[in-house]
């Protein structure tokens, strides 16, 4: 009987059938863990008040976002110096997000849940997210303006909204000043002190030709010196109005309306309000910059980073890997010789990663970088142009990292062409490489296609090589704006996958930084997705249109 | 062998009742097109042709017909040089087209494929539109001027007997034509450029025979422009369609005439048993 079952096959079909659903359980189980850790962290948590006994036995008053409980042992909690005055064995104790780093020097703090003495979730508690000491938590007072009490009492929150908007508004402005407009200016000066140090190497620095530098150079001081005029008063006009407020201990601070970023009650919010709050949350995280090294606001120079990074890669991967891929089918002599470059191609897939880093490093920045500077930026000596990790040189480090990849789909490719369909064209008068051009290489484009979207997915996940090549932790810029020449390729960049790391393992406020984690490795996954969507619906474009290799 | 001569076998054929003409080819007056002169191919260390010398007459179609294996396709394949695609093909002699040897070293390859067209066993068409077909060969002389491209296509279509079918759908994909329509496109890309020659290599064998009679009406229609030289496996389509037929034996040429004189009357014992049906 148990033979039969052997012989008929059917474990075989359910033991592959099991790895199949395990693999994909895995996965799911995966992406749901990210997604449900990290897409959470920008929920309004409840803000709850506790009167509390701390382990002195003195009496106390918290407010916080409770994040989770856990048990510990009695010993533990006894060695850190709590009495307690019942034997249970395991204790109860929670986590507090309280907020208010200014006032009591850390984000986050355990409480064991026996001494809690009451609990209770005022709904006139608010929360306020600052740009600096991380969130503020507590009771509004009054407000401020130039140092005077203009609202007390009820009102407060009602006027802090309206104050707070133009804040927000006037602190736009002085971003776009500061980062467009002077940031625009400083870049032409640097231009033209560069411009001057070339004339000057060149040994043409005439009076005449300094003279003009010299006149572009005032212009460009005057614009600035209005620019400072126009930052001094906004920033006079951000600093009129501040806040007081006060903790749940009692104590009161001020906390200017310059440094807010957004007021809320959660207690008091309703589920709508909730849910806005939530999106604008989930907005600002992937099109804001970041604040606070990191942990807080949006990380969208990293996406873009990712991004561009990824496309410039696939824009050198993608020509290079075809055109050896079509001399090692098409034109090279078949024999010892080109298989083992075959094998060595397919080897080259698996050296480890780090090694293409060090690789580019001492290859592309250090030589060819530290070359290039020599012979066309003379003048920024000593400081590196190209000569420093850049996104030209990481964008490079990956796709020699990934060409093996192109290089072995193209090959697949080619060989898949009919040679009838090569005959027709070379019995049409082509020469072998107008029939390479017209006929072949767009018949074999699906192929060349899943060789880059394989690239592509292989890049986008890439972290190690790219730390020594040209991922930091916060680029000033972004590698495309709107200065001449707009892309700027020796520009350090900020990667998804460096920030994950950098959020994760090199934060100071570990415990704040935790569901940025999760929510910074979800993004990252949907943009690789999203970049192998696009890249699969041009490949099924092509297949579409050149289906007779089915035949 | 134990049969005479006399008593044909009844698969045999009988040439005067396909309607040909009576007046045969004179080889000897014949203007000459393509000569084979002593010409060997071999594959790597095995040969596959001997000594070929061959005429083809100009305007006129050849028939080459044998059993498999006997070369016919590759001597034809020899005459626009496909042959050169093949590593390890090595070939003595000569072949003249219009008395210059295109195995000389001096010949642009691509220049003779456009004088000496080709049309393949299986049709194949390129994963382009019907028009882009035909342009093909065109654009690669670098002719892309829109009106010369649609009076050129619009001509090479109708003279392979397509241009009604296709008319209305001129940019759809080739592939999406019946076998025997991709067929005829493939003659009529062949034609669009002009060649002086148009070799075909079983153009018919894979088709049905309602297309296979399009074809050969086409072929009939071919001849008064083009030299046309045909392999065929089909011994009827040889006797229907061609004036001067070759036979080929383990790549040999056996005997090479006129067609009515060929099937009605061959000089070597080999020819009539092979097209008695003895063997093959």
């Amino acid at each position: 009987m148990m033979q039969k079952w052997i012989k008929s096959g059917q474990p075989w079909i359910w033991l592959s059938a099991s790895t199949v659903s395990i693999s994909l359980i895995l996965v799911f189980g995966l992406i749901l863990l990210i997604a449900s850790r990290g897409m959470t962290h920008f929920w309004p948590k409840e803000l709850l008040e506790f009167h509390y006994t701390e382990r002195d036995g003195q009496a106390s008053v918290l407010v916080g976002e409770f994040h989770e409980l856990e048990s510990v042992a009695a010993e533990r909690l006894s060695d850190a110096g709590f009495e307690l005055t019942d034997n249970q064995a395991f204790y109860d104790r929670m986590l507090l997000k309280t907020g208010n780093r200014d006032v009591g020097g850390q984000d986050f703090r355990w409480i064991v849940s026996k001494r809690i003495l009451q609990q209770s979730r005022p709904d006139s508690l608010v929360a306020i997210e600052r740009r600096e000491w991380g969130n503020f938590y507590g009771y509004l007072q009054s407000i401020k303006e130039k140092g005077q009490v203009v609202v007390e009492g009820e009102a407060v929150a009602l006027e802090l909204s309206t104050r707070l908007r133009r804040a927000l508004a006037i602190y736009e402005q002085i971003r776009e000043v500061e980062k467009d407009e002077i940031g625009t200016i400083n870049y032409g000066m640097e231009r033209l002190r560069l411009k001057q140090r070339r004339l000057e190497l060149d040994g043409e620095a005439t009076a005449a030709n300094v003279q003009v530098i010299e006149l572009e150079r005032e212009q460009y001081q005057l614009d600035y010196n209005k620019l400072q005029a126009k930052l001094v008063a906004l920033y006079e006009d951000i600093n009129r109005d501040s806040l007081t407020a006060m903790v749940a201990s009692g104590q009161v601070v001020e906390i200017s309306l310059a440094k807010m970023v957004r007021v809320y009650y959660p207690n008091a919010m309703s589920l709508p309000a909730k849910i806005g709050f939530y999106l604008s949350k989930l907005w600002e995280f992937v099109s804001d910059d970041p604040r606070e090294a990191n942990t807080e606001g949006g990380v969208f120079p990293a996406i873009f980073g990712t991004v561009m990074m990824v496309l410039i890669m696939s824009i050198m991967v993608t020509p290079f890997g075809v055109v050896a891929a079509v001399y090692l089918r098409e034109y090279a002599t078949q024999g010892v010789l080109t298989r083992i470059i075959r094998i060595a191609v397919n080897n080259l897939a698996g050296v480890p990663s780090i090694v293409y880093g060090v690789f580019g490093l001492g290859f592309f920045v250090y030589f060819l970088g530290g070359n290039i500077d020599a012979l066309f930026y003379p003048e920024a000596a000593p400081a590196p142009t190209f000569g420093t990790p850049g996104i030209l040189w990481s964008s490079l480090t990956l796709a020699i990292l990934t060409v093996p990849v192109v290089i072995v789909a193209t090959e697949e490719g080619l060989s898949r062409i009919p040679k009838s369909i090569r005959e027709g064209s070379l019995a049409l008068g082509a020469t072998k490489a107008e029939t390479l051009w017209r006929t072949v290489l767009p018949m074999a484009s699906p192929a060349i296609m899943t060789g880059l979207i394989l690239a592509i997915a292989r890049a986008a996940g890439e972290v190690a090589p790219l730390m020594l090549v040209g991922v930091v932790k916060l680029a000033p810029s972004l590698p495309l704006d709107t200065n001449m020449p707009f892309l700027h390729l020796d520009r350090k960049f900020m990667h998804l996958g460096f920030h994950i790391y950098d959020v994760g393992f090199q934060s100071p406020n570990v415990e704040a930084a935790r569901p940025l984690v999760y929510a910074t490795a979800l993004l990252l996954v949907a943009v690789i997705v999203i970049l192998n969507l696009s890249a699969i619906a041009i490949r099924n474009h092509l297949r579409e249109k050149y289906r007779s290799l089915e035949q | 062998m134990l049969m005479s001569s006399q008593q044909t076998p009844t698969h045999s054929i009988d040439i005067s009742a396909l309607g040909r003409s009576e007046s045969g080819v004179d080889l000897n007056t014949a203007e000459i097109c393509l000569e084979a002169k002593k010409l060997n191919l071999f594959y790597g260390e095995k040969q596959a042709l001997y000594d070929i010398d061959l005429k083809i007459p100009k305007r006129k179609v050849t028939a080459f017909i044998g059993p498999s294996g006997c070369g016919k396709s590759t001597l034809l394949r020899c005459m626009n040089r496909m042959n050169d695609l093949v590593d390890s093909v090595r070939i003595d002699g000569q072949l003249l087209l219009d008395e210059n040897n295109i195995y000389d070293k001096s010949v642009d390859v691509a220049e003779l494929r456009r004088r000496v067209g080709m049309v393949f066993q299986k049709p194949n068409p390129f994963p382009k539109s019907i028009y882009e077909n035909v342009a093909y060969g065109l654009r690669l002389q670098g002719i892309n001027d829109r009106r010369t491209l649609d009076d050129v296509v619009e001509r090479a279509l109708k003279r392979a007997a397509l241009w009604d079918e296709v008319r209305d759908r001129l940019h759809d994909n080739a592939l999406g034509l019946s076998g025997g329509q991709q067929q005829r496109l493939v003659i009529a890309r062949a034609v669009a450029i002009e060649p002086e020659v148009l070799l075909l290599d079983e153009p018919a064998s894979a088709l049905d025979p309602i297309s296979t009679l399009k074809i050969e009406e086409l072929i009939y229609e071919l001849k008064d422009k083009y030299t046309i030289v045909i392999v065929t496996h089909n011994m009827q389509q040889a006797a229907r369609v061609s004036d001067c037929t070759a036979f080929m034996y383990m790549g040999k040429l056996i005997e090479f005439g006129d067609t009515n004189q060929l099937f009605t009357n061959p000089i070597e014992k080999q020819t009539e048993d092979y097209i008695t049906g003895r063997y093959g």
